[in-house]
């Protein structure tokens, strides 16, 4: 009996033969989305290097993709990133890390590579709770909701990060839930393809932490609640602020084009006789 | 790089912190990040003026913690990297220099140390983060760290940090403070062709998780990102194929002390000391600028007919042990002096509080040098 292979294993690592995420989480989802953008575009893992934080979807590029993949501390893949780009300014840089990681310990890191526009794509994996330990409140948890550090609801405000981002001056914005997943892979090939910096909010579901506290219940449940929910960003820009509650904005939130930092330290080096 | 290299050949009167940098181009570093920061600022201003025409890039962060992520990120990229800074920077920088080190990353971080704690007092020397250095990051590990007594060394330092860096896949700091950062003296920068650099062994080829790119204490060529290597790199313990492992506890243990032993067992070739105190009943130990004034004081002792000589540490990590105790079996008293209140004090009595007797002196107002005559007026009492 012949094997059948998932079209998508050739990119991973052949040693690594199983993932870290647990029933229904929607890492799978995003990791589909992508590793078929990768495919769509033509691009081979070479052409990559991959870096995330601490928290579940940071194992999503690591160890499973078969990329150079650089595994760091809480907060900061995104200034190891920087890092990355400085020295292979030809290849794709890609983070891909929580909201945790990205927008609470590591939110200074997020909005300075926005406004200095470095070319990078981030996806960053928002399931609006702290999943690896267990449950606690995150700067994207609803406000009321009861997890294991806000036990009585919690009283906090949550971050709009693709607006945060859009102000803080990224080149691509985009917002998709893992009910969404063809939009979600055609919004990271805009990103990949992007000359400056571009982030991909992903929406997903953790039924282990965020569904069991928010009685949402299931991964089924969660997907079904993103398909009741989730609103076009172009439908949502006519409607009342009161009308939004509760609905989650989805899609591109900004496409332009301006200076790209790597092309101006570049043109500088040029300038100065550094580079021919 | 070394076509674009830019050497600042000649004789200078140069500023400590110019004089870094210049090295820092004459090592040919590809990749600086820093932050704005008091005492240690003019190195990376003139590093934004000289880097780029030399062919390396830099990157001012948003603060310490994106100076040292960035500088480790272009070291896998390949890079000699570079970050600047003073004591609370390194504190800021603490948890990913321990990346560095879990990595075994190359990398050259200069602290012109302030007065402290906290934000202390930002254009006054003192030899604040002797320690914090080597033990400020959780866990355990081995990083080296030299220290300058002049700006001519503040160049010759800095070079030979990039050359451990490259050699050893670690961390290497140079301990400068305020007043040799600051100070301005004659420095001969030699011509490029005298000056001996090294550069990090490449993995060639090879599978992925089957190579063994980590845990050797014969260190282990470094799998750069951007050639196909298809490098795992992970700061969770880790083993000496890259891939990480939370349940062995012999893993636990290489990844701990195989990095440690790669550094302890060179540390012959690492360590590096001046020493003078043929005949000496009493040994001056110091490091970095308090040495100018060790050396002046053991002088004047001399010219009364006091035998007493002096021992300067060079290299503080890793630490002169033997050396330490070579100079106390000899002597009969050894006095520390250090600018701060005894950092380096304890390791340098366990070394020699068997064979002599052992005493520190702070300077007589914290945050100033030693002055030659207030280190006589110790040296006529002590061997009175």
């Amino acid at each position: 009996m012949s094997e059948k292979t998932h079209p998508l294993r050739k990119y991973m690592r052949p040693q690594v033969k199983k993932t870290t995420f647990c029933p229904g989480c929607g890492a799978g989802i995003i990791t589909q989305a992508l590793l078929r953008a990768i495919d769509e575009l033509g691009l081979t893992m070479d052409d990559f290097v991959f870096v995330s934080g601490i928290g579940c979807s940071a194992w999503i590029p690591s160890p499973l993709l078969n990329a150079d993949t650089l595994h760091t501390t809480h907060g900061r893949p995104i200034a190891y990133a920087s890092g990355v780009k400085m020295g292979l300014p030809d290849k794709h840089v890609v983070v891909v890390s929580g909201d945790g990681d990205l927008s609470a310990i590591g939110g200074n890191h997020l909005i300075h590579a926005a406004r200095r526009n470095i070319d990078m794509t981030v996806i960053l994996v928002n399931n609006g709770i702290y999943g690896m330990t267990g449950g606690q409140t995150a700067p994207t948890t609803p406000y009321g909701l009861t997890t294991i550090t806000s036990p009585y609801g919690n009283a906090e405000q949550e971050f709009d990060i693709s607006a945060l981002v859009v102000a803080a001056g990224g080149s691509y914005v985009a917002r998709w839930t893992t009910y969404h997943p063809r939009q979600m892979t055609k919004s990271i090939k805009k990103a990949i393809q992007k000359k400056g910096f571009a982030m991909i909010e992903a929406i997903t579901q953790c039924p282990m932490q965020f569904g069991r506290v928010s009685k949402q219940g299931s991964a089924v449940n969660m997907l079904k609640n993103y398909k009741q929910n989730g609103i076009r960003i172009e439908k949502a820009a006519k409607m009342d602020p009161s009308e939004l509650q509760g609905k989650i904005v989805e899609g591109v939130f900004v496409d332009c084009d301006k200076p790209e930092l790597i092309s101006s330290v570049a043109a500088l080096q040029r300038r100065t006789g550094g580079k021919e | 790089m070394s076509e674009a290299r830019r050497v600042n050949t000649g004789t200078h009167f140069m500023m400590g912190n110019q004089a870094c940098a210049e090295g820092v181009i004459a090592a040919g570093c590809g990749f600086a990040a820093g932050y704005p920061i008091t005492p240690a600022s003019e190195v990376f201003n003139a590093l934004a003026k000289q880097l780029p025409k030399a062919g390396g890039t830099l990157l001012q962060t948003e603060d310490e913690i994106s100076a040292v992520c960035t500088a480790v990120g272009a070291s896998w990229a390949g890079l000699k990297s570079f970050t600047v800074t003073s004591g609370p920077g390194i504190s800021l920088m603490q948890e990913n220099i321990g990346l560095a080190v879990a990595t075994e990353t190359p990398l050259v971080i200069v602290d012109v140390q302030r007065l402290g704690p906290s934000t202390g007092v930002p254009s006054i020397g003192m030899a604040g983060d002797m320690v914090q250095v080597a033990r400020g990051s959780h866990g355990d590990y081995q990083i080296i760290a030299l220290c300058p007594e002049s700006p001519q060394e503040m160049f010759d330092m800095t070079v030979q940090a990039f050359n451990l860096a490259e050699e050893y896949r670690v961390p290497v700091f140079v301990m400068a403070e305020g007043f040799v950062g600051h100070m301005r003296e004659r420095v001969v920068i030699p011509d490029e062709s005298e000056i001996r650099l090294v550069y990090r062994k490449i993995t060639q080829g090879g599978e992925p998780l089957t190579r063994r790119d980590f845990l050797d204490p014969e260190v282990a060529s470094m799998p750069v990102f951007g050639r196909g290597l298809k490098t795992h790199v992970t700061s969770s313990c880790h083993d000496e194929y890259g891939m990480r492992n939370l349940s062995d506890p012999d893993v636990m243990h290489r990844y701990i002390m195989t990095p440690i032993q790669k550094i302890l067992s060179k540390r012959d070739r690492i360590v590096e000391i001046e020493a003078d105190y043929e005949g000496a009943k009493l040994v001056l130990i110091s490091y970095g600028v308090v040495s100018r004034a060790s050396r002046q004081a053991a002088a004047m002792a001399r010219a009364e007919g006091l035998k007493v000589g002096t021992l300067r540490l060079k290299t503080a990590w890793p630490f002169p042990d033997k050396e330490v105790r070579a100079a106390a079996e000899s002597a009969d008293f050894i006095l520390v002096l250090e600018n701060n209140t005894g950092q380096m004090y304890p390791y340098i009595k366990a070394e020699s509080a068997h064979a002599c007797k052992v005493g520190f002196l702070g300077p007589q107002v914290l945050g100033q040098i030693h002055d030659p005559q207030y280190i006589l007026a110790k040296i006529r009492e002590i061997m009175k």
